[in-house]
Formats: structure tokens, sequence, C-alpha cells
């Protein structure tokens, strides 16, 4: 692992760097509003409490995170970094650790500042602050599951648009694991054991748990365990191309 | 998918001090040989050792020890060559004061001085092999890699390229100087900065030598070539090859004007036979009534070398 804290403040430092910083943010926080508001009814609802924020995250990160996660290794191995990284006495998974701890770090940033809508409503009335903790370590959990997948994927090409949309459809596949319909429409024809175990994959059930105030142990170790199990996957993926 | 066989059985040792130039047409294995040696791509088979260090099993050591420069010098575009640096001594462990004197010592080196505050992607070719190299000694290593260090680069970048690899190599007296092995196929490269010639083609050792060694494989080897100046109807190429030890006659610059000085390359049997050979022609040309220019024994042409070593 030796190594890994120049990867991250390296890798940290470059998304401010480049304008990726500023228009993922300002995108992020302008999303995140807008689904509150608009469709989530968050005045509408006449409740103290985040949830409409919360619901939306699962889509939000569907499309921004693998932006993120796209640039990882495809960009490197573009431009010929790769093999300057590489050759650096750094162990391969302390480089892949830093680099999916600075893109974590970094989306965590845009999460953090999304505390104007904490401070709102607290202001208009007495949230389950709790929950509302809860709410915010389920989502930058998630947010950690798509990065790691998107590590991987990131790691299998070169080209950052293939990385993109493999990353979306793995993580679509996850998150609809555990939607209502999908659920109901596979409960009929499979195995009680089957449809567990399916659900049991996907990210919305486990985020929904922990965002309703619940912080289980087991969808804790679920999202941390998903996250490294992919960077172990990522490690292998770009060792199994050095031969 | 095809397997590809890139490099196959090339074995050379480097020793502190020498500058290896590693030759060979594009395509012959010297970038994937290279890769090899400093731990980027594994070898299915054979072993690359690193100041002592086997690269596939202690891979970390070995690249402690290692100063590398990939084709292209590749740098993050969107870093500064001072953040850059920074990043390459933190990620060699380095801290504080040792930290800052190694970036010092190889920024004035490489004479980045005046750039250290732009980004990578701004720079000219020159600057930006420059932020490579000085990435690549940066820790001192004892063997450093260069992958084409002056491809692309002008005639005075190439010079400030040359130079500081000679220095480089002498550092500290022959024991303590790095070993280096660069990549090129620019043959000028070989005569200015190599003490010794790896050579390869298809993938295969054809060559390890020094480059008096391998200039005296060239057929010019001890060739005599000579300019002169013959009245019209001269039979030049006739009467050279009646000389005795005379394998055959080429002529360098065909210009058949009349008074024009040409050149003539008289090739030996045998390069022994060179040395003899040079008075002979003195003498004929003296019989003969021709003003002689220039009259010079050739060392041997690297690039026929080269050619006949590496095709076919």
């Amino acid at each position: 692992m030796a190594g890994w804290n120049a990867v991250f403040k390296r890798e940290f430092a470059g998304y401010f760097a480049t304008p990726v910083a500023l228009v993922f943010i300002v995108i992020f926080l302008v999303l995140a509003g807008v689904f509150t508001f608009e469709l989530g009814g968050f005045f509408n609802r006449g409740q103290a409490d985040l949830r409409p924020f919360f619901d939306f995250h699962p889509w939000l990160y569907l499309f921004l995170v693998p932006a993120v996660a796209m640039r990882l290794w495809a960009e490197e191995r573009r431009t010929g970094t790769m093999e300057l990284l590489l050759t650096l006495p750094i162990a391969p998974f302390g480089a892949v650790l830093g680099k999916f701890l600075a893109a974590w770090a970094f989306v965590g940033l845009a999460l953090a500042l999304t505390f104007p809508i904490w401070w709102s409503v607290n202001f208009l009335g007495e949230p389950d602050n709790g929950a509302i903790f809860s709410g915010y370590v389920g989502s930058l959990l998630m947010a950690g599951g798509f990065l790691a997948i998107g590590s991987v994927m990131s790691a299998c090409t070169k080209s950052q648009v293939v990385a993109f949309i493999l990353t979306i459809v793995v993580c679509l596949v996850l998150l609809l694991a555990g939607l209502g319909p999908v659920v109901n429409f596979i409960k009929g024809w499979m195995p009680a054991g089957v449809v567990d175990a399916i659900t049991g994959l996907s990210f919305l059930t486990r985020f929904e748990n922990i965002s309703r105030g619940v912080i289980e142990l087991r969808d804790v170790l679920y999202f941390v365990s998903l996250m490294g199990v992919s960077l172990v996957v990522t490690t292998w993926v770009l060792e199994s191309k050095r031969h | 998918m095809r397997e590809i066989v890139a490099v196959d059985g090339v074995t050379f040792s480097v020793q502190p001090g020498e500058v290896v130039g590693f030759l060979g047409p594009n395509g012959a294995g010297k970038s994937t040989t290279m890769k090899m040696i400093t731990g980027f791509l594994s070898p299915t088979s054979g072993s690359a050792k690193v100041a002592g260090f086997d690269v596939q099993t202690q891979t970390r050591e070995a690249q402690r020890e290692l100063g590398y420069l990939p084709e292209g010098a590749p740098a993050y575009p969107d870093m500064t060559p001072e953040s850059f640096l920074a990043f390459c001594a933190d990620a060699r462990g380095m801290k504080g004061e040792a930290k800052k004197k190694a970036i010092e010592k190889a920024v004035s080196r490489t004479n980045l001085q005046g750039v250290l505050r732009q980004s990578v992607e701004t720079l000219s070719k020159g600057f930006k092999r420059r932020v490579g190299l000085a990435q690549a000694i940066m820790h001192e290593p004892r063997v450093l890699i260069m992958d084409e260090p002056t491809d692309g680069l002008d005639p005075n970048q190439k010079h400030e390229v040359r130079a500081l690899i000679r220095e480089m190599a002498r550092e500290g007296g022959s024991e303590k100087g790095k070993a280096i092995v660069l990549s090129t196929h620019i043959l000028e490269e070989v005569d200015a900065v190599c003490s010794r010639v790896v050579m390869i083609a298809k993938g295969k050792l054809v060559a390890d030598c020094s480059p008096a060694e391998l200039l005296a494989k060239s057929r010019y080897h001890n060739a005599v070539t000579v300019t002169v100046r013959t009245p019209a109807g001269a039979r030049v190429r006739e009467d050279l090859m009646g000389l005795a030890g005379v394998k055959n006659v080429e002529i360098a610059e065909d210009q058949t004007r009349e008074g024009a000085a040409t050149s003539w390359t008289a090739v030996p049997h045998e390069a022994d036979l060179g040395a003899a050979l040079a008075p002979k022609i003195l003498e004929l040309c003296k019989q003969r009534g021709w003003n002689v220019d220039a009259i010079r024994m050739e060392t041997g042409r690297l690039d026929d070398v080269f050619r006949e070593m590496t095709v076919g």
C-alpha cells in the first residue's frame, strides 16, 4: 500500500486543476436542489425531514459518479502516464486505493456542500438530525460503491466513454435489482432464496435502510466489502494487462 | 487473440559508469525490453535484475534504484513541472529538506527553472522531455533507463541531453557512476554518448560490443576514400580495381563534370589490408597525374552495419 497517500494527494489536487471539479460540484448541487424541491415536493410534504433529498441520490449518482470514475485509469492509459505511475516504487494496490479515495473524497466534498439544505430544514422545523446524519452516511457509502465499480470499468479500457457507459449499466443493474416493480416481477416465478439474493445485492435496498436512519452493520459491511472487492479487482485487471 | 513474440531471449548486463546504447529498428522490441526491465510489463520467461534486485519478485526495491524515462516522456498534462516533481518525490518517499534539495538539483540540471509554474501540456517537446528526465534522475538512481531520450528534439536540445547523460555516467568515478541504458535508432547518438552497443532485431540480440567493434563490422571498415580531380576519360574505377587487395570500388559523389572532384571508396578484401592500401592509391594518383583533394581511411559506417545486421 506504500505510496497511496502521494497518489491521493496528486489526484485530489488534480480535480481542482481543471474545470472538472467546478462543473461537477455545480451540477451536483443544482440537480440535488431541483430533485428535492421540484420532484420531491420538499415544501408540500409539510414534513421536516430530508427524505425527498436522499431519495433521489441513487439516480443522481447513477450519472454523475461514473463521470468522475471514468477517468481514473482510462486517462492514465491514454496519456501514457500509467507507465510512469506503475514504475514508481508504489504498490499497484496503493495506487488503486489512492485514486479511489481521492475520487471518493471529492464526491464527499460535493455532498458536504449540500449542507444548506440541512440548515434549511432545521430552520423550518425540528427534523431528526440523527436520521439526516444517517442519510449522509448512506449516501456517501453508496457513492463509494458506484465509484469502486467505475474504477474497475476504467481499468478495463482506455476509452473514457466506454468506461462511463459500462459503469452506468452495471450500476443501473445493481440499483434496479431492489426496485419495487422489479422485485414483484421476479417474485412471481423465482424461488424466495434467489429473490432475496438479488434484492440483497441491490444498492437501493441497502441505501433505503440506512437513509431511513437505520445504520445496520450488515448494510455498511455490504458497501465496504463491495468497495474492497472492486479495488482488488481493479488491481487485478491492471496487473493482468502487464503480461 | 494472437500471441506476438516481441522479445525473444535477449540477455545483457550493464555495469556502473557504462552508457549502453540499445539499438534496433522501430518495432524491434526495444521499448518492450525496457518496460520489462522497469517492471511495467512482466516477461513470460526470464528475469531482469536492477542493482541486484529481481524486478519481478522484488519489484519495489528494484524500482527504488531505478530512474525511467518512458517513450515520449509522459507527464500529467494538468500539472506544473513543480507539482509533478513534488508528486514523484512523494511517491518515492522523500520528505522535507531532502525532497526540496532533490527537486532543486533535478530542476537545475535539466534547466527547468523558467517553466516550473506552467502546466505541462503547454510546454514544448524539449521542455516536456526535460521534465521527464528530471523525474528520472531526481532520486539519484543507480540505474537509469531512457527510451528514446532525444527523439524529436532539435539539435541544441539533443546536445544538451547528451551532455547530461555523459555527465551522469561519469559522476563519482566509474565505480559509483550510474548504469545507463538508452534506446535509440539515431546512430549518431551511439558515437556521441555510448560506451557500448546492444543491438536487437525482431526481438533477438544481434550485437553486444563497443561502438568501435560495431564499426569494425562494417564492410567500409578501413576502406580508403580518395577525392580526386581527374581529366576526362580517366578510368579511375578500373585503375583502383587493379590495385592488389581491392575488393571493389564505389563512387560516393557522382559528379561527371570535367575537372570536378569525385570521391571513390576502395573497399579492401580484408580490413587489415586497408592500411597498406592508402600509400598505393596515392602512388597511383601520382603516376596518373590526378590531383588528390583528400584521402582518408574509413572507420566504418554505422548505418551500413545497422542495415546489414537488422535486415533479413
